[in-house]
Protein backbone atom coordinates (compact mmCIF):
# COMPACT_ATOMS: atom_id res chain seq x y z
CA UNK A 1 0.00 0.00 0.00
CA UNK A 2 1.44 3.63 -1.16
CA UNK A 3 2.07 5.81 1.88
CA UNK A 4 -0.34 8.63 2.43
CA UNK A 5 1.72 10.59 3.96
CA UNK A 6 5.73 11.51 3.28
CA UNK A 7 7.86 11.00 5.88
CA UNK A 8 10.37 13.77 6.48
CA UNK A 9 14.17 11.61 6.64
CA UNK A 10 12.96 8.73 4.54
CA UNK A 11 11.17 9.72 1.31
CA UNK A 12 11.28 13.40 1.54
CA UNK A 13 13.83 16.11 2.64
CA UNK A 14 14.15 16.57 6.64
CA UNK A 15 12.61 20.05 8.26
CA UNK A 16 12.94 20.66 11.49
CA UNK A 17 12.90 23.99 13.67
CA UNK A 18 14.97 22.57 16.23
CA UNK A 19 18.39 23.43 16.58
CA UNK A 20 21.13 20.75 14.93
CA UNK A 21 24.30 19.72 14.38
CA UNK A 22 26.21 21.59 11.61
CA UNK A 23 27.92 18.86 9.31
CA UNK A 24 31.63 18.57 10.96
CA UNK A 25 34.03 20.85 9.01
CA UNK A 26 38.02 19.68 9.71
CA UNK A 27 39.50 22.73 8.28
CA UNK A 28 37.74 24.48 11.00
CA UNK A 29 38.30 21.96 13.58
CA UNK A 30 41.91 21.93 12.94
CA UNK A 31 42.44 24.96 15.41
CA UNK A 32 43.09 27.78 13.22
CA UNK A 33 41.68 30.62 15.66
CA UNK A 34 41.01 32.57 13.00
CA UNK A 35 38.46 32.48 10.10
CA UNK A 36 40.91 33.79 7.45
CA UNK A 37 37.62 34.84 6.12
CA UNK A 38 40.03 37.94 3.96
CA UNK A 39 42.03 35.67 2.71
CA UNK A 40 39.58 32.88 1.75
CA UNK A 41 37.67 36.09 0.07
CA UNK A 42 40.76 37.20 -1.69
CA UNK A 43 41.86 33.66 -2.99
CA UNK A 44 38.57 33.06 -4.33
CA UNK A 45 38.98 35.67 -7.08
CA UNK A 46 40.23 34.40 -9.97
CA UNK A 47 43.80 35.39 -11.02
CA UNK A 48 42.68 37.87 -13.81
CA UNK A 49 41.00 39.88 -11.35
CA UNK A 50 44.20 42.48 -10.68
CA UNK A 51 44.42 42.56 -14.61
CA UNK A 52 40.27 43.26 -15.07
CA UNK A 53 41.22 46.09 -12.73
CA UNK A 54 44.03 47.63 -13.98
CA UNK A 55 42.18 47.96 -17.28
CA UNK A 56 38.94 49.54 -15.77
CA UNK A 57 41.59 52.22 -14.15
CA UNK A 58 43.30 52.63 -17.28
CA UNK A 59 39.82 52.44 -19.48
CA UNK A 60 38.06 55.05 -17.39
CA UNK A 61 38.91 58.19 -18.77
CA UNK A 62 37.59 57.00 -22.09
CA UNK A 63 34.36 57.46 -20.91
CA UNK A 64 35.81 60.85 -20.43
CA UNK A 65 36.87 60.92 -24.10
CA UNK A 66 33.26 59.53 -25.11
CA UNK A 67 31.67 62.47 -23.17
CA UNK A 68 34.14 64.72 -25.61
CA UNK A 69 35.75 66.61 -23.10
CA UNK A 70 38.96 65.45 -22.72
CA UNK A 71 41.73 63.03 -24.60
CA UNK A 72 41.67 59.49 -22.14
CA UNK A 73 45.21 60.34 -22.97
CA UNK A 74 45.86 63.27 -20.75
CA UNK A 75 44.44 60.93 -17.34
CA UNK A 76 45.98 58.17 -18.23
CA UNK A 77 49.39 59.88 -19.32
CA UNK A 78 48.87 62.08 -15.61
CA UNK A 79 48.68 58.91 -14.06
CA UNK A 80 51.65 57.04 -15.72
CA UNK A 81 53.93 59.92 -15.14
CA UNK A 82 52.82 59.23 -11.17
CA UNK A 83 53.37 55.56 -10.61
CA UNK A 84 56.88 55.66 -9.61
CA UNK A 85 56.53 58.26 -7.14
CA UNK A 86 53.24 56.31 -5.63
CA UNK A 87 55.04 53.14 -5.76
CA UNK A 88 58.77 53.89 -4.64
CA UNK A 89 57.48 57.00 -2.10
CA UNK A 90 53.95 55.67 -0.90
CA UNK A 91 53.50 52.28 -1.47
CA UNK A 92 57.18 51.07 0.10
CA UNK A 93 55.91 53.08 3.17
CA UNK A 94 52.79 50.76 3.44
CA UNK A 95 54.98 47.65 3.10
CA UNK A 96 57.29 49.11 5.58
CA UNK A 97 54.65 50.05 8.45
CA UNK A 98 52.76 46.61 7.77
CA UNK A 99 56.47 44.88 8.45
CA UNK A 100 57.32 46.65 11.64
CA UNK A 101 53.83 46.77 12.86
CA UNK A 102 53.55 42.55 12.27
CA UNK A 103 57.20 42.41 13.90
CA UNK A 104 56.10 44.37 17.28
CA UNK A 105 52.18 42.71 17.08
CA UNK A 106 53.79 39.05 16.86
CA UNK A 107 56.29 39.81 19.74
CA UNK A 108 53.90 41.57 21.55
CA UNK A 109 50.38 39.37 21.19
CA UNK A 110 53.17 36.15 21.61
CA UNK A 111 53.76 37.61 25.28
CA UNK A 112 49.91 38.50 25.38
CA UNK A 113 49.11 35.03 24.46
CA UNK A 114 50.83 33.42 26.72
CA UNK A 115 50.04 35.41 29.57
CA UNK A 116 46.68 34.27 28.71
CA UNK A 117 47.42 30.58 30.06
CA UNK A 118 49.22 31.15 33.01
CA UNK A 119 48.92 29.42 35.64
CA UNK A 120 48.62 32.58 37.63
CA UNK A 121 45.11 33.77 37.59
CA UNK A 122 46.31 37.91 37.92
CA UNK A 123 48.36 37.64 34.70
CA UNK A 124 45.45 35.52 33.01
CA UNK A 125 42.94 37.77 33.95
CA UNK A 126 44.68 40.95 33.43
CA UNK A 127 46.11 39.67 29.71
CA UNK A 128 42.36 38.37 28.96
CA UNK A 129 41.03 42.27 29.32
CA UNK A 130 43.91 44.21 27.68
CA UNK A 131 43.66 41.71 24.54
CA UNK A 132 39.41 42.18 24.37
CA UNK A 133 39.71 45.76 25.23
CA UNK A 134 42.38 46.13 21.83
CA UNK A 135 40.64 43.62 20.31
CA UNK A 136 37.24 45.25 20.27
CA UNK A 137 38.35 48.77 19.18
CA UNK A 138 38.33 50.74 16.15
CA UNK A 139 41.61 50.83 14.67
CA UNK A 140 41.25 54.36 13.68
CA UNK A 141 40.65 55.69 16.95
CA UNK A 142 43.64 53.41 18.69
CA UNK A 143 45.64 55.16 15.72
CA UNK A 144 44.37 58.94 16.81
CA UNK A 145 44.85 58.05 19.91
CA UNK A 146 48.20 57.22 19.73
CA UNK A 147 49.20 59.52 17.06
CA UNK A 148 48.03 62.56 19.38
CA UNK A 149 49.07 60.92 22.87
CA UNK A 150 52.44 59.99 21.72
CA UNK A 151 55.31 63.34 21.74
CA UNK A 152 56.73 64.02 18.20
CA UNK A 153 60.22 64.04 19.97
CA UNK A 154 61.37 62.85 22.98
CA UNK A 155 64.31 64.67 24.85
CA UNK A 156 67.08 62.18 26.77
CA UNK A 157 69.24 65.39 28.25
CA UNK A 158 70.92 66.89 25.28
CA UNK A 159 69.48 64.42 22.87
CA UNK A 160 66.92 64.80 20.71
CA UNK A 161 64.84 61.93 19.04
CA UNK A 162 62.25 63.05 16.75
CA UNK A 163 59.82 60.26 15.93
CA UNK A 164 58.12 60.69 12.31
CA UNK A 165 54.37 60.34 12.10
CA UNK A 166 54.83 56.81 10.63
CA UNK A 167 56.33 55.25 13.86
CA UNK A 168 53.80 56.78 15.51
CA UNK A 169 51.12 54.76 13.24
CA UNK A 170 53.03 51.45 13.52
CA UNK A 171 52.79 51.47 17.69
CA UNK A 172 49.12 52.44 16.81
CA UNK A 173 48.65 49.55 14.38
CA UNK A 174 50.62 47.38 16.67
CA UNK A 175 47.59 47.55 19.43
CA UNK A 176 44.74 45.64 17.29
CA UNK A 177 47.08 43.21 15.76
CA UNK A 178 48.85 42.45 19.23
CA UNK A 179 45.66 41.42 20.50
CA UNK A 180 44.42 39.44 17.45
CA UNK A 181 47.57 37.68 17.24
CA UNK A 182 47.21 37.03 21.25
CA UNK A 183 43.84 34.80 20.66
CA UNK A 184 45.77 33.18 17.55
CA UNK A 185 48.31 32.28 19.58
CA UNK A 186 46.35 31.34 22.95
CA UNK A 187 43.56 29.38 20.42
CA UNK A 188 46.25 27.14 19.07
CA UNK A 189 47.79 26.30 22.18
CA UNK A 190 44.85 25.44 23.60
CA UNK A 191 44.04 23.24 20.60
CA UNK A 192 46.54 21.33 21.61
CA UNK A 193 45.24 17.89 23.09
CA UNK A 194 45.23 17.86 27.05
CA UNK A 195 47.18 14.67 26.89
CA UNK A 196 50.24 16.00 26.08
CA UNK A 197 50.43 17.91 28.68
CA UNK A 198 49.68 15.55 30.62
CA UNK A 199 52.04 12.63 29.33
CA UNK A 200 54.79 15.63 29.35
CA UNK A 201 54.19 16.58 33.16
CA UNK A 202 54.33 12.62 34.10
CA UNK A 203 57.68 12.75 32.62
CA UNK A 204 58.70 15.41 34.70
CA UNK A 205 58.93 18.37 32.41
CA UNK A 206 58.90 21.71 33.79
CA UNK A 207 55.71 23.93 32.53
CA UNK A 208 58.32 26.09 30.63
CA UNK A 209 59.65 22.98 29.13
CA UNK A 210 56.50 21.50 27.87
CA UNK A 211 55.38 24.79 26.90
CA UNK A 212 58.41 25.46 24.22
CA UNK A 213 59.63 21.84 23.59
CA UNK A 214 56.33 20.24 23.32
CA UNK A 215 53.31 22.58 23.13
CA UNK A 216 55.08 25.45 20.84
CA UNK A 217 56.48 23.17 18.29
CA UNK A 218 53.20 21.66 17.55
CA UNK A 219 50.95 24.99 17.07
CA UNK A 220 53.43 26.61 15.69
CA UNK A 221 52.53 25.87 12.11
CA UNK A 222 48.72 26.33 12.97
CA UNK A 223 49.36 29.53 13.87
CA UNK A 224 50.82 30.38 10.30
CA UNK A 225 47.85 30.71 8.36
CA UNK A 226 45.92 33.24 10.87
CA UNK A 227 49.23 34.69 11.08
CA UNK A 228 49.21 35.94 7.20
CA UNK A 229 45.55 36.59 7.55
CA UNK A 230 46.17 39.23 9.83
CA UNK A 231 49.26 40.43 8.04
CA UNK A 232 46.99 41.12 4.51
CA UNK A 233 44.39 42.70 7.06
CA UNK A 234 46.76 44.67 7.90
CA UNK A 235 48.27 45.53 5.11
CA UNK A 236 45.07 46.57 3.53
CA UNK A 237 44.69 48.80 6.83
CA UNK A 238 47.43 50.83 6.26
CA UNK A 239 45.89 53.64 4.05
CA UNK A 240 43.67 54.89 7.91
CA UNK A 241 47.51 56.02 8.38
CA UNK A 242 46.73 58.58 5.43
CA UNK A 243 43.87 60.13 7.74
CA UNK A 244 46.62 61.20 10.29
CA UNK A 245 48.98 62.57 7.32
CA UNK A 246 50.99 59.98 6.72
CA UNK A 247 52.58 59.94 3.48
CA UNK A 248 51.72 56.48 1.97
CA UNK A 249 49.88 55.63 -1.29
CA UNK A 250 46.69 57.15 -0.63
CA UNK A 251 47.73 60.59 1.27
CA UNK A 252 50.41 60.77 -2.31
CA UNK A 253 47.71 59.95 -4.10
CA UNK A 254 45.73 62.71 -2.93
CA UNK A 255 48.52 64.84 -3.56
CA UNK A 256 48.90 63.80 -7.13
CA UNK A 257 45.64 64.93 -7.93
CA UNK A 258 46.19 68.24 -6.25
CA UNK A 259 49.16 68.90 -8.37
CA UNK A 260 46.98 67.63 -11.17
CA UNK A 261 44.93 70.25 -10.63
CA UNK A 262 42.07 68.41 -8.84
CA UNK A 263 40.51 67.56 -12.18
CA UNK A 264 37.48 64.61 -10.93
CA UNK A 265 38.25 62.53 -14.00
CA UNK A 266 41.14 61.45 -11.98
CA UNK A 267 39.71 60.02 -9.09
CA UNK A 268 39.08 57.19 -10.76
CA UNK A 269 42.23 56.33 -12.36
CA UNK A 270 44.44 57.08 -9.58
CA UNK A 271 42.44 55.57 -6.30
CA UNK A 272 41.41 52.26 -8.87
CA UNK A 273 45.57 52.19 -8.84
CA UNK A 274 45.81 51.99 -5.55
CA UNK A 275 43.10 49.16 -5.21
CA UNK A 276 45.63 47.68 -7.60
CA UNK A 277 48.55 47.60 -6.15
CA UNK A 278 47.21 46.64 -2.72
CA UNK A 279 45.49 43.52 -4.80
CA UNK A 280 48.20 42.79 -6.37
CA UNK A 281 50.23 42.20 -3.21
CA UNK A 282 47.47 40.70 -0.63
CA UNK A 283 46.48 38.16 -3.65
CA UNK A 284 49.27 36.29 -3.26
CA UNK A 285 49.27 36.13 0.11
CA UNK A 286 45.95 35.19 0.58
CA UNK A 287 46.51 31.83 -2.20
CA UNK A 288 49.62 31.26 0.18
CA UNK A 289 47.65 31.20 3.19
CA UNK A 290 44.67 29.04 1.98
CA UNK A 291 47.80 26.68 0.25
CA UNK A 292 49.44 26.49 3.86
CA UNK A 293 46.20 25.89 5.53
CA UNK A 294 45.53 22.67 3.51
CA UNK A 295 48.87 21.18 3.60
CA UNK A 296 49.20 22.39 7.63
CA UNK A 297 45.66 20.26 7.98
CA UNK A 298 46.41 17.23 5.95
CA UNK A 299 50.00 17.05 7.95
CA UNK A 300 48.60 16.89 11.42
CA UNK B 1 57.43 13.65 55.63
CA UNK B 2 60.03 11.39 53.77
CA UNK B 3 60.97 9.48 55.78
CA UNK B 4 63.96 6.95 54.91
CA UNK B 5 61.86 4.41 52.92
CA UNK B 6 63.78 0.98 52.99
CA UNK B 7 62.49 -2.03 50.07
CA UNK B 8 60.78 -4.29 52.67
CA UNK B 9 58.29 -1.45 53.38
CA UNK B 10 55.32 -0.42 50.89
CA UNK B 11 56.52 0.98 48.12
CA UNK B 12 52.94 2.72 47.14
CA UNK B 13 51.04 3.70 50.67
CA UNK B 14 47.60 4.48 49.89
CA UNK B 15 45.51 5.29 53.15
CA UNK B 16 41.78 6.27 53.06
CA UNK B 17 41.72 8.47 50.16
CA UNK B 18 38.79 10.79 49.24
CA UNK B 19 38.99 12.61 46.27
CA UNK B 20 35.95 15.00 44.74
CA UNK B 21 34.91 16.60 41.79
CA UNK B 22 33.25 19.70 42.69
CA UNK B 23 30.02 17.66 44.38
CA UNK B 24 30.90 14.34 43.11
CA UNK B 25 32.92 12.33 45.31
CA UNK B 26 34.56 9.41 42.89
CA UNK B 27 36.93 7.96 45.80
CA UNK B 28 35.52 7.38 48.80
CA UNK B 29 38.38 5.90 51.27
CA UNK B 30 40.55 3.48 49.17
CA UNK B 31 43.36 2.01 51.71
CA UNK B 32 45.95 -0.83 49.80
CA UNK B 33 49.81 -0.82 49.97
CA UNK B 34 51.97 -2.09 46.95
CA UNK B 35 55.22 -3.80 47.75
CA UNK B 36 58.41 -3.59 45.57
CA UNK B 37 58.48 -5.50 42.32
CA UNK B 38 54.28 -6.69 42.92
CA UNK B 39 51.91 -6.64 40.02
CA UNK B 40 48.81 -5.42 41.02
CA UNK B 41 45.57 -4.77 39.11
CA UNK B 42 42.53 -2.53 39.22
CA UNK B 43 39.57 -3.47 38.12
CA UNK B 44 35.76 -2.31 38.02
CA UNK B 45 32.83 -0.43 36.08
CA UNK B 46 33.00 2.73 34.27
CA UNK B 47 33.43 5.34 36.51
CA UNK B 48 34.08 3.80 39.83
CA UNK B 49 37.32 5.79 40.10
CA UNK B 50 40.03 3.54 39.02
CA UNK B 51 41.87 5.89 36.81
CA UNK B 52 41.27 9.03 38.91
CA UNK B 53 43.33 6.75 41.56
CA UNK B 54 46.08 5.83 39.26
CA UNK B 55 46.10 9.47 38.14
CA UNK B 56 46.46 10.77 41.87
CA UNK B 57 49.65 8.54 42.58
CA UNK B 58 51.80 10.74 40.03
CA UNK B 59 49.95 14.08 41.29
CA UNK B 60 48.63 14.70 38.15
CA UNK B 61 45.01 14.56 40.20
CA UNK B 62 45.11 15.97 43.97
CA UNK B 63 42.81 14.42 46.57
CA UNK B 64 41.27 15.93 49.07
CA UNK B 65 41.52 13.73 52.17
CA UNK B 66 43.76 11.03 53.18
CA UNK B 67 47.55 9.73 52.30
CA UNK B 68 49.35 8.47 49.18
CA UNK B 69 52.88 7.82 49.67
CA UNK B 70 55.62 6.62 47.20
CA UNK B 71 58.72 5.59 48.47
CA UNK B 72 57.92 7.33 51.55
CA UNK B 73 57.46 10.88 49.55
CA UNK B 74 54.17 12.18 50.74
CA UNK B 75 52.30 12.59 47.22
CA UNK B 76 49.62 14.40 48.94
CA UNK B 77 51.40 17.47 50.40
CA UNK B 78 51.47 21.39 49.47
CA UNK B 79 55.51 21.47 49.60
CA UNK B 80 55.46 18.30 47.50
CA UNK B 81 58.63 18.32 44.73
CA UNK B 82 56.89 16.82 41.50
CA UNK B 83 59.88 16.26 39.30
CA UNK B 84 61.41 14.20 42.39
CA UNK B 85 57.70 12.22 42.56
CA UNK B 86 57.22 12.06 38.29
CA UNK B 87 61.28 10.83 38.06
CA UNK B 88 60.28 7.65 40.51
CA UNK B 89 57.25 6.69 38.52
CA UNK B 90 56.41 6.37 34.79
CA UNK B 91 52.53 6.32 33.63
CA UNK B 92 51.62 5.12 30.29
CA UNK B 93 47.78 6.21 28.87
CA UNK B 94 44.77 5.10 27.24
CA UNK B 95 45.63 7.48 24.42
CA UNK B 96 49.50 7.17 24.30
CA UNK B 97 49.87 10.77 24.50
CA UNK B 98 53.05 10.76 22.19
CA UNK B 99 54.91 13.99 20.94
CA UNK B 100 53.23 14.03 17.37
CA UNK B 101 56.40 16.31 16.20
CA UNK B 102 59.13 14.24 17.47
CA UNK B 103 60.26 10.59 16.02
CA UNK B 104 59.88 7.63 18.09
CA UNK B 105 63.27 7.60 19.14
CA UNK B 106 63.61 11.13 20.18
CA UNK B 107 60.28 10.57 21.82
CA UNK B 108 61.93 8.26 24.12
CA UNK B 109 64.95 10.55 24.46
CA UNK B 110 63.82 13.96 25.19
CA UNK B 111 63.02 13.57 28.78
CA UNK B 112 66.35 12.29 29.91
CA UNK B 113 68.28 14.82 28.33
CA UNK B 114 65.88 17.76 29.23
CA UNK B 115 65.07 16.87 32.50
CA UNK B 116 67.62 14.49 34.02
CA UNK B 117 70.32 16.27 31.77
CA UNK B 118 72.01 13.00 30.45
CA UNK B 119 74.30 13.09 27.78
CA UNK B 120 72.71 12.66 24.38
CA UNK B 121 74.76 9.87 22.93
CA UNK B 122 74.84 7.82 26.19
CA UNK B 123 71.11 7.93 26.46
CA UNK B 124 70.25 7.49 22.41
CA UNK B 125 72.40 4.15 22.62
CA UNK B 126 69.60 3.20 25.95
CA UNK B 127 66.32 4.78 23.76
CA UNK B 128 67.48 2.31 20.91
CA UNK B 129 68.05 -0.73 23.50
CA UNK B 130 64.67 0.24 24.64
CA UNK B 131 63.13 0.51 21.31
CA UNK B 132 64.20 -2.65 20.72
CA UNK B 133 62.81 -4.10 23.79
CA UNK B 134 59.96 -3.19 23.25
CA UNK B 135 59.93 -4.90 19.40
CA UNK B 136 60.38 -1.92 17.33
CA UNK B 137 63.81 -2.19 16.17
CA UNK B 138 63.91 -0.43 12.48
CA UNK B 139 61.13 2.20 13.61
CA UNK B 140 62.90 4.64 15.24
CA UNK B 141 63.09 7.71 13.05
CA UNK B 142 59.18 6.97 12.26
CA UNK B 143 56.70 9.59 13.42
CA UNK B 144 54.03 8.49 15.93
CA UNK B 145 51.49 9.36 12.70
CA UNK B 146 53.06 6.54 10.97
CA UNK B 147 52.90 3.94 13.85
CA UNK B 148 49.77 2.04 14.43
CA UNK B 149 48.31 2.10 17.67
CA UNK B 150 49.73 -0.82 19.25
CA UNK B 151 53.49 0.44 18.13
CA UNK B 152 52.25 4.22 19.85
CA UNK B 153 51.44 2.54 23.11
CA UNK B 154 54.85 0.39 23.03
CA UNK B 155 56.80 3.47 22.32
CA UNK B 156 55.31 5.59 24.84
CA UNK B 157 55.97 2.47 27.28
CA UNK B 158 59.68 2.74 26.26
CA UNK B 159 59.33 6.60 26.60
CA UNK B 160 58.37 5.94 30.42
CA UNK B 161 60.95 3.55 30.60
CA UNK B 162 63.45 5.79 29.81
CA UNK B 163 63.23 7.62 32.65
CA UNK B 164 64.40 4.51 34.91
CA UNK B 165 60.84 4.78 36.91
CA UNK B 166 60.74 2.73 39.93
CA UNK B 167 56.85 2.48 39.56
CA UNK B 168 55.19 1.75 36.10
CA UNK B 169 51.35 3.30 36.27
CA UNK B 170 49.35 1.93 32.90
CA UNK B 171 46.09 3.35 32.46
CA UNK B 172 43.69 1.33 30.41
CA UNK B 173 46.37 1.45 27.75
CA UNK B 174 45.01 -1.28 25.50
CA UNK B 175 41.16 0.45 25.47
CA UNK B 176 41.71 2.40 22.12
CA UNK B 177 43.38 -0.57 20.80
CA UNK B 178 42.11 -3.22 17.87
CA UNK B 179 42.55 -6.77 19.35
CA UNK B 180 44.96 -8.14 17.46
CA UNK B 181 47.51 -4.78 18.60
CA UNK B 182 46.52 -5.26 22.47
CA UNK B 183 48.51 -8.56 22.56
CA UNK B 184 51.57 -7.28 21.46
CA UNK B 185 51.55 -4.67 23.86
CA UNK B 186 49.99 -6.96 26.93
CA UNK B 187 53.33 -8.77 26.03
CA UNK B 188 55.59 -5.93 26.56
CA UNK B 189 53.92 -5.64 29.97
CA UNK B 190 54.45 -8.98 31.25
CA UNK B 191 58.00 -8.77 30.06
CA UNK B 192 58.62 -5.84 32.47
CA UNK B 193 56.58 -7.45 35.05
CA UNK B 194 58.88 -10.84 34.67
CA UNK B 195 61.82 -8.41 35.35
CA UNK B 196 60.35 -7.23 38.47
CA UNK B 197 59.21 -3.68 37.87
CA UNK B 198 56.38 -2.71 39.91
CA UNK B 199 53.10 -1.91 38.06
CA UNK B 200 49.99 -0.77 38.93
CA UNK B 201 46.90 -1.67 36.09
CA UNK B 202 44.26 -0.30 35.29
CA UNK B 203 42.43 -2.69 33.01
CA UNK B 204 39.39 -4.33 31.31
CA UNK B 205 41.99 -7.22 30.02
CA UNK B 206 40.31 -10.13 32.38
CA UNK B 207 42.49 -12.98 30.89
CA UNK B 208 45.74 -10.56 30.97
CA UNK B 209 44.82 -9.44 35.03
CA UNK B 210 44.54 -13.12 36.26
CA UNK B 211 47.89 -13.83 34.24
CA UNK B 212 49.64 -11.04 35.30
CA UNK B 213 48.50 -9.89 38.41
CA UNK B 214 49.94 -10.43 42.10
CA UNK B 215 47.05 -9.35 43.40
CA UNK B 216 43.66 -7.63 42.06
CA UNK B 217 41.53 -4.82 43.49
CA UNK B 218 37.58 -4.50 42.41
CA UNK B 219 36.69 -1.18 43.23
CA UNK B 220 33.13 0.30 42.43
CA UNK B 221 31.24 3.49 43.38
CA UNK B 222 34.82 4.68 44.89
CA UNK B 223 34.97 2.06 46.99
CA UNK B 224 37.49 -1.09 47.42
CA UNK B 225 34.77 -3.83 46.94
CA UNK B 226 37.05 -7.00 46.85
CA UNK B 227 40.49 -7.86 46.16
CA UNK B 228 42.69 -10.90 46.47
CA UNK B 229 45.14 -12.91 44.73
CA UNK B 230 43.65 -14.04 40.83
CA UNK B 231 43.29 -17.68 41.92
CA UNK B 232 40.85 -16.64 44.91
CA UNK B 233 39.60 -13.84 43.70
CA UNK B 234 37.74 -14.92 40.02
CA UNK B 235 37.16 -18.72 41.79
CA UNK B 236 35.08 -17.42 45.00
CA UNK B 237 34.24 -13.84 44.72
CA UNK B 238 31.94 -13.09 47.41
CA UNK B 239 30.59 -9.46 47.27
CA UNK B 240 27.46 -10.22 44.82
CA UNK B 241 28.58 -6.81 42.83
CA UNK B 242 31.76 -8.08 42.16
CA UNK B 243 29.63 -11.22 40.86
CA UNK B 244 27.67 -9.18 38.91
CA UNK B 245 31.08 -7.70 37.32
CA UNK B 246 32.74 -10.42 36.53
CA UNK B 247 29.52 -12.66 35.42
CA UNK B 248 29.23 -10.08 32.53
CA UNK B 249 32.90 -9.61 31.34
CA UNK B 250 33.69 -12.95 31.47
Amino acid sequence: MARARRIPGIDAATTTDLAVLKPFRPERAAGSADDLTLSRFLASLPWWAPAALAVLVVLWPVAGFAQGRFGFARETDALLRWIPYLLFSGFLLNILISILTMAIGTALGLVLGLAQISPRPVVRRTAWVITQTFRNSPWLVLLFIVMLAFPFEINIGSLTINIPDWIKAVFGLSLPIMANLAEVVRGAIQSVPSGQWEAADSLAFSRHQILWRIILPQCFKRMIPPWMNWYAILTMATPLCSLLGVEEIVTLSRQAMVAENSRPELLVPFYGFCLVVFFVYCYPIARWTLALERRFNVKL
Amino acid sequence: MATAWTSDQPIVSIKDVHKSFGELEVLKGISFDVMKSEVICIIGPSGSGKSTLIRCINALNDIQKGSITVEGIEVHDPALDKLALRKKVGMVFQQYNLFPHKTALENVMMAPVLVLKQPKDEVEQRARALIKKVRLEGKEASYPGELSGGQQQRVAIARSLAMNPDIMLFDEVTAALDPETVKEVLVTIKDLAAEGMTCMLVTHEMGFAREIADHIYFTDRGVIVEHGPPKTFFKQAKDPRTREFLSQIL
